[in-house]
């Protein structure tokens, strides 16, 4: 049977973000896109699953994300690497990619665990609702949003977004007053 | 990961907002801080996005031919 050309043509035009994904979830442009390949043809092989009317990106972005999260989790048991230490060297290499002025971004983001990553990406830059993401990652709506909340924290100290000049002050400041140890 | 030990306090980072008068703190995440950080983010992004690779498009016409084809052979 051949693919209906309306549905052809959805996800066509749904590419351009699902590979702006794949990439930001693997750091690896080479990598995304055999995952974004790999993810066409599951989606084809699977089309008869798919409702026409309804959510086509959404289709694809939860295909993708069950692929790569699978491939993620075959490296770390073939090279029998129960704390993920090998598969974490192999997550991300973000100097390959992007925009000299994004790469520090993009090396803050490759730091996030997984959980938290995908969920920013999805709510903030693909441009999913809450609920969508929640039904893409296949968990519920509080803990999507519990984990952007978490992402945004740590992204925000990762790339000191909270002035760096104050920092210094403010840490010593904190420590007189907690009687912490500065150094 | 040598992060791992600094583990995510969001209550401690609450605190200071009261005490300490200056307009950037270490609030909770201010508002203009999530802004900040979601308009690096979606500039991140959107300088990931372009057009469909041709390698994409001809997967999926190949596809279509192959299809139609009936694939005897």
């Amino acid at each position: 049977m051949s693919v209906d050309p309306a549905i052809r043509d959805a996800m066509l035009a749904a590419v351009p973000s699902l590979r702006a994904f794949a990439i930001s979830l693997c750091g690896n442009v080479d990598r995304a896109d055999d995952l974004v390949q790999e993810t066409l043809l599951r989606a084809l092989a699977n089309i008869h699953s798919f409702q026409q009317g309804t959510n086509m990106p959404a289709w694809l972005f939860t295909i993708l994300r069950n692929l790569f999260r699978s491939e993620y989790r075959k490296r770390r048991r073939e090279v029998e690497d129960p704390d993920g230490s090998y598969a974490e060297t192999l997550k991300t290499r973000p100097e390959q990619i992007g925009r000299v002025e994004f790469r520090e971004f993009g090396e803050a983001l490759s730091k996030l665990p997984q959980d938290q990553r995908e969920a920013l990406i999805l709510v903030g830059a693909s441009g999913f609702s809450y609920e969508e993401t929640a039904d893409i990652c296949g968990c519920a709506v509080g803990t999507i949003k519990s984990r952007v909340n978490r992402a945004r924290t740590r992204l925000a100290r990762l790339l000191s977004i909270d002035d760096p000049d104050d920092f210094g002050p403010d840490r010593t400041t904190r420590a007189v007053l907690t009687g912490d140890d500065v150094a | 990961m040598k992060d791992r030990k600094q583990t995510d306090a969001p209550d401690e980072t609450m605190v200071t907002e009261a005490t300490t008068p200056r307009p950037k703190g270490h609030a909770a995440l201010g508002r203009e801080i999530q802004a900040k950080i979601g308009q690096q983010l979606r500039a991140y992004y959107d300088s990931l996005i372009e057009p469909t690779p041709e390698r994409f498009a001809e997967l999926l016409r190949q596809l279509d031919k192959a299809d139609s084809k009936e694939p005897n052979e």
